[in-house]
């Protein structure tokens, strides 16, 4: 740039300065760090920040909805003392408002840039193209989790004021405990099927669709097995529909008798559902694969 | 240090499809032109060069970095502007370009700084935090180029950077690719099937066709031999044509356009002269290089350099000028 050897100081005072183009030798950061912020980036636009207010709609709403649910059941926990829904029964009964969530947020992170055409330009940089599709993952897991995991913890904060004694409140906490690992199982098997599909379809609005679709459309299947006068088809029905397969899990898990509606299949809901997050997942690298080779 | 080399690079999808054939060049640093038809494997050139495509046969290597081992170094070091459309249209070319910068390993704030940096050195000053979707076509390249720039990159690949710009925004961006060649002194691989439009800034070409060498040459050499003025006049194009045969020099109509060796100061001289004389209405006289795309039709009378095996037999006609041939 020419104004570089004209000396600035000689210059007027208040002058920009056009002090031109300047190379850049400070740290580059490593891969680790590269797929850390793409996941930071995920998780922010997966609530819409950083994005235009319409972004924020929808996740907001569901955030609030959930949260409106949690103060209810906290106050009335509060006032009366009656537990209406013990902490692992929240994300069960919520199971609607998730698939929702997912289907707002899956293409967020999905469909949109491969809409947009930006994937050419993450995978011209330092990430890989695994890379990127697990910072997804985790991305959609991370916000299905903190929607479901904060008014949990909302539960049992007021809880713990309301139980009054400390050995009470160590019960609450380990059933507090034990419920976030259940919505870990529900963000990781909900999340992977989700970003799973919004990654085969470019349109926002119509993987949206098939995300709400491949849940609720499965159910009537769950139905009509559990209608089956066969004992077995009954216990096993769960497995047709990830939502009646994760609830089938917390029926094993937390359900400590055998009134459940699996019977003794739990381990076999338990490999289901680590079969369907693996396959998930490498159906997801494998279509990474293909958009990269594009 | 040489910028790309390649030996006998081979391309092919599938069985059938031959993307790049035996491709063997040499690039120097600079602005460097990679010209050839839609198909030629230009593409394909360019995503070897990036790593994503490991070729079918031969070696590449990449600021001296072989692509299919040290990809990722390479990713880091090169700046890559597609050619289709890439922008996400509700975001603003600021929190973009901040987020593409962080993709390339920029710390945050860094990230930021360079990326208004960027914006405003390719042209976007306070447009840069509206939303992608309401740019004009000239401003979205803008926007891709300055994603492509903000990591500091020792080389650009720029993959048809003036497609769907009008006349002026085709100017525009490649006096923009010029400064960033020559002031930024970062260089720059050009991908275009216009010639016309990459001779003007690139020091070097590379030709190629159906995944072949066509040809790769060394611009700055030719130029000094083979400046011709190019003159217009509104009327009496022959007339003029004749009496500067007289005067003797070598005339060559070329359209509207009278074009003339230029040998030193006193041909304008005797341009000057004979377009008094002739009262002709002068439009233009402009001085400049030849086009090189007669460098590459014609053939050459007297070869400067020996054949060398690499090069494809029917392309045999070396250059005018020191080729990067390897």
């Amino acid at each position: 740039m020419t104004t570089l050897d004209a000396q600035p100081a000689a210059r007027p005072t208040g002058v920009i300065h056009d002090i031109g183009y300047q190379r850049y030798s400070g740290p580059r950061l490593g891969r680790r760090h590269i797929v850390g912020a793409l996941f930071l980036h995920g998780l922010r636009a997966a609530f819409g920040l950083g994005r235009t207010a319409k972004a924020k709609i929808f996740p907001w709403l569901v955030v609030g909805v959930v949260g409106v649910v949690a103060v209810v059941l906290t106050a009335v926990r509060a006032q009366t003392g009656e537990v209406v829904l013990r902490y692992a029964e929240f994300p069960e009964v919520l199971t609607i408002l998730i698939i929702f969530f997912c289907a707002i947020v899956a293409p967020e992170l999905a469909s949109r840039d491969l809409h947009s055409g930006v994937m050419p330009l993450y995978f011209a940089r330092p990430l890989h193209r695994a890379d990127y599709a697990l910072a997804r993952l985790a991305s959609l897991v991370c916000a299905t989790f903190l929607l479901l995991a904060g008014p949990i913890t909302v539960m049992f904060v007021g809880a713990a004021f309301t139980v009054g004694e400390v050995g009470l409140v160590w019960d609450e906490f380990g059933s507090y405990l034990g419920a976030l690992a259940y919505v870990v199982v529900h963000a990781v098997v909900f999340g992977a099927v989700a970003l799973l599909i919004s990654s085969l379809i470019r349109r926002r609005a119509i993987a949206a669709g098939a995300i709400v679709g491949a849940f609720m459309l499965t159910t009537p299947v769950v139905v009509v097995l559990t209608l089956m006068p066969n004992a077995t088809a009954n216990q096993l029905a769960g497995l047709a529909s990830p939502v009646s397969l994760v609830s089938g899990l917390g029926d094993w898990v937390f359900e400590s008798t055998g009134e459940a509606g699996i019977g003794g299949y739990g381990p076999l809901y338990a490999i289901v559902a680590v079969a369907l997050v693996t396959g998930c997942v490498l159906l997801l690298l494998a279509r990474y694969r293909k958009v990269a080779s594009k | 240090m040489t910028l790309i080399a390649t030996q006998s690079l081979t391309k092919t999808y599938g069985n059938q499809v031959t993307a790049l054939s035996d491709l063997t060049v040499t690039v120097e640093p600079g602005i460097v032109g990679l010209v050839g038809a839609n198909g030629a494997g230009k593409s394909t050139f360019i995503k070897i060069m990036l790593g994503l495509l490991g070729p079918s046969g031969g070696q590449a290597r990449v600021l001296g970095l072989d692509p299919t081992v040290d990809g990722h170094e390479v990713r880091t070091r090169v700046g890559y502007m597609p050619e289709h459309d890439c922008l996400p249209p509700d975001l603003s070319a600021a929190e973009f370009v901040t987020h593409m910068g962080r993709m390339s390993g920029l710390p945050r704030t860094t990230a930021r700084e360079r990326a208004s940096e960027t914006l405003r050195h390719v042209g976007l000053y306070e447009e840069r935090y509206r939303q992608i979707g309401g740019y004009s076509t000239g401003m979205k390249q803008r926007v891709k180029l300055a994603q492509a720039l903000v990591h500091d990159p020792d080389l650009l690949l720029l993959d048809e950077p003036t497609n769907g710009l009008d006349p002026a925004g085709r100017d525009a961006m490649l006096a923009l690719i010029e400064r960033i060649g020559t002031e930024f002194g970062i260089s720059v691989l050009v991908c275009s099937h216009l010639l016309g439009e990459v001779e003007r800034i690139c020091d070097a070409l590379v030709a190629i066709e159906g995944g072949r060498l066509l040809r790769s040459a060394q611009l700055s050499d030719m130029t000094t031999v083979t400046e011709v003025l190019s003159i217009e006049v509104s009327e009496g194009t022959e007339e003029l044509a004749a009496r500067l045969t007289e005067a003797g020099l070598s005339v060559r109509a070329e359209g509207q356009l009278l074009l003339v060796p230029l040998v030193d100061d006193t041909t304008y001289d005797l341009i000057l002269t004979a377009v008094a004389e002739l009262d002709l209405p002068l439009h233009r006289l402009d001085q400049r290089r030849h086009r090189v795309a007669e460098l590459f039709a014609t053939e050459p009378t007297e070869p400067t350099e020996p054949a060398e095996p690499a090069e494809p037999a029917d392309l045999a006609d070396a250059g005018t000028t020191t080729g990067g041939l390897q």
